[in-house]
């Protein structure tokens, strides 16, 4: 069982997502993550699915994506070499001695703080899933109050394109 | 032009030369059905429920190299329709489905008879479109018909708000379609094809298993030709009988959970394996863990990629429609001046013909009770083997495919993937509108024939002479064979009490009924029924109700290891 990221150019039209959201429950294909937008080209979205299963399956959820009449073209871009980021946005309670600790947490995690008010702060985050959770693991979770998460995104490197 | 919606509905079915539409008014179809009154091009049959249409549809569909056609109304009449719907998938039948959705501005605010007719039949059609703009009607509708007849052939819905099929604007039928996200393969890899001719020549146990894609492709006469040429054994799946002619003497009959001794041993000892058009499915191959006991070479053909490799692993996968590639495997062997290894193969019929000499469909023909592989025996007699043959799903389903031999493609309709009791009678009304005039037969159980029954009504609207061949033996047999097998002999509800008499019952809706009772009187029965050339005729055969279904291959267990009729 090996972690793979699959992209894929869709027709961007009412119910497509549903259509790639169905196959994976009929067919029980485990989903992780999944995100969509509107490519360059607004008759085109691109998706970006974080699915864990053995090569067969992965092959067959492929497979049956390219089989959806809407789906224009299917790659597992985690075949070789590619970069995959995640955007988190964290609200952590920052009164005392953790306003300054919480500072320095995300100046390390290169992050940003992008909203401040006397008890709390939001903080920006970009980077890999492991990043991600890494910097979860790294502050006191009590100070935690909320955290969301875009899932994954990734793109070939070099020369591998997904494009029509 | 200028046209409403529904007139420019008509127009595209007159465009793509629809003989036939099968369906059921309602609400928000009114427009469509005021415009298919004022013409007499599209004929429509009036169903007595919508999944009769929509079986009804897909019977001319199989029967035929055409798109079936359905019309039904928003809400119930779509979800009485999903059956039928589903029944297509499965079995990769081409049609269109129209169905009436509610106005544009009521979807999503719970109207009357409104369901999301896009989202609940979404996972059992090729495609479906909600046309939310009358300018994309026309377009949308060309695309249904591409899309169901192309690649993988498919039910397609297009569902059609009733103030879409009221609005006016200009019509133009488009000549072509290209769409950027659809482009099945045709040809085959000609790397792969080079590949799978190598193997063929060099293999001593070699096995040839054709399916349903054989049928729909109208692949028969190169498959024919290609199975001549290696003189290999060859099965058909459920789905592709009349793929290959069952009189000829390399037909080793269907393989399956109910297939002979002959085709599940050749099938499972075979050390390369020719699959066209087939899946692999679990009552074909059994259990795979089992199946893959035997190292062979497999060369899989098929149109759907994903139909390659889903639940056996194959060698050598060729993506292309079977006549093109069958036709290049046949130029190509021919071109090599090889032939396969004629000892080996000649040592591998005699191990078939051994297998063979089991006589697997053996049943008892003294029985005083009629026995019901005795009645399909004598139905394919007396029709001499020409006729069209629907039928429901159970036991008799089973006898029908073993004991009628189906010699020609699209003679022999039957829902072999999902399996839909009720699928015959309306199935025979589609085929017997496509050939008027040619012995239509729908053999069937007392389970099965209830959950349509109510098409007898249309049979008689239309004056379709289908012949009704019940096989009563006041069970559903198929479950209770089950209960006798693994479930301790516990006949839990499938004991079908209460049955109506079908004589008074076919009379009532204007039809003739008969029963008959003794072995003797079977063949004069149906010599009878199919001299009533304009009539419809219901036979209640009352069968031996202990008869089973042999050879069996119970589900999980691997493809040899078959229970046998007592007989043997």
């Amino acid at each position: 069982m090996m972690r793979h990221v699959i992209s894929l150019l869709i027709e961007n039209e009412a119910g497509a997502l549903s259509r790639v959201t169905g196959l994976f429950s009929a067919r029980a294909y485990n989903i992780e993550s999944l995100t969509v937008a509107p490519t360059e080209d607004p008759s085109m979205s691109r998706i970006t699915i974080v699915s864990i299963g053995s090569d067969d399956i992965i092959e067959q959820i492929t497979k049956q994506l390219n089989k959806l009449i809407e789906v224009i073209k299917v790659v597992d871009i985690s075949e070789a070499a590619h970069i995959e980021r995640e955007l988190m946005l964290v609200k952590v309670r920052a009164t005392g001695k953790d306003r300054e600790e919480m500072k320095r947490m995300s100046d390390i995690f290169r992050g940003r703080i992008i909203d401040v008010t006397e008890t709390t702060y939001v903080i920006e985050l970009t980077g890999n899933t492991a990043k991600l959770d890494s910097f979860i693991e790294a502050i006191d979770r009590t100070l935690i109050l909320e955290t969301v998460r875009t899932g994954v995104c990734g793109i070939g490197r070099g020369d591998r394109i997904l494009k029509v | 032009m200028v046209l409403t919606g529904a007139e420019i509905v008509i127009r595209c079915l007159q465009e793509e030369k629809v003989e036939y539409i099968f369906g059921y008014p309602g609400g928000s179809v009114l427009f469509i059905y005021d415009e298919l009154f004022k013409q007499d091009k599209v004929r429509h049959v009036l169903v007595r429920h919508e999944q009769g249409a929509v079986h009804a549809a897909d019977g001319y569909a199989r029967s035929t190299e055409k798109v079936g056609v359905a019309l039904v109304t928003s809400g119930p009449g779509v979800t009485n329709a999903v059956t039928g719907i589903a029944t297509a998938y499965m079995d990769s039948i081409p049609m269109v489905i129209i169905s009436g959705q509610v106005p544009t501005a009521y979807i999503g605010q719970d109207a009357f008879q409104e369901v999301d007719t896009v989202g609940i039949t979404r996972p059992c059609v090729k495609h479906n479109f909600l046309v939310k703009d009358v300018r994309d009607l026309a377009a949308t509708i060309k695309k249904a018909f591409y899309l169901a007849k192309s690649g993988r052939p498919g039910p397609v819905l297009v569902d059609i708000p009733k103030d879409i099929s009221a609005t006016k604007c200009e019509y133009a039928y488009p000549k072509s379609i290209a769409m950027r996200s659809y482009n099945p393969v045709i040809k085959g890899h000609q790397g792969q094809i080079k590949k799978a001719v190598q193997l063929l020549l060099e293999a001593k146990r070699p096995m040839i298993y054709t399916g349903g894609g054989v049928i729909l492709s109208d692949a028969a006469d190169k498959l024919i030709k290609l199975v001549r040429q290696l003189g290999f054994p060859v099965t058909n799946t459920l789905m592709g009988l009349g793929g290959y002619p069952a009189t000829d003497k390399q037909f080793v009959g269907m393989l399956g959970m109910h297939g002979t001794y002959e085709a599940n041993m050749a099938m499972q000892h075979c050390d390369v394996l020719l699959a066209v058009g087939a899946r692999f499915d679990d009552r074909v191959i059994g259990n795979p863990e089992h199946f893959a006991e035997v190292p062979r070479k497999i060369i899989h053909i098929d149109i759907d990629p994903s139909s390659i490799s889903k639940r056996v692993k194959v060698d050598v996968p060729i993506v292309g429609d079977l006549p093109e590639v069958l036709d290049d495997i046949s130029r190509l062997l021919a071109a090599s001046g090889d032939h396969p290894d004629e000892k080996a193969v000649k040592a591998w019929w005699k191990q078939i013909d051994a297998w063979r000499g089991k006589d697997c469909l053996k049943y008892d023909r003294k029985s005083k009770l009629i026995k019901p592989q005795f009645v399909v025996e004598k139905l394919y007699e007396v029709t001499k083997g020409e006729a069209f043959v629907c039928s429901d799903v159970g036991q008799h389903q089973m006898w029908a495919a073993q004991y009628y031999k189906f010699d020609k493609p699209r003679r022999w309709m039957n829902s072999g993937g999902l399996g839909t009791m009720g699928f015959g009678l309306p199935a025979a009304m589609g085929v017997q509108l496509a050939h008027p005039g040619s012995p239509v037969a729908c053999v069937t159980g007392e389970g099965s024939i209830q959950m349509c029954i109510q098409e007898l009504s249309t049979c008689k609207q239309y004056r379709l002479p289908v012949k009704i061949v019940l096989l009563n033996n006041g069970f559903l047999g198929m479950v209770r064979q089950w209960q006798e097998f693994f479930h301790g002999n516990r006949y839990a509800e499938s004991y079908v009490d209460a049955l109506p008499d079908f004589v008074r019952l076919a009379e009532s809706y204007g039809h003739v009924g008969m029963r008959i009772e003794k072995p003797g009187d079977v063949e004069g029965a149906l010599k009878e029924a199919f001299k009533r050339k304009d009539d419809l005729v219901f036979l209640d055969f009352a069968v031996d109700p202990t008869e089973n279904v042999y050879p069996m291959v119970q589900g999980g267990k691997g493809l040899t290891e078959m229970i046998l009729s007592e007989e043997l």
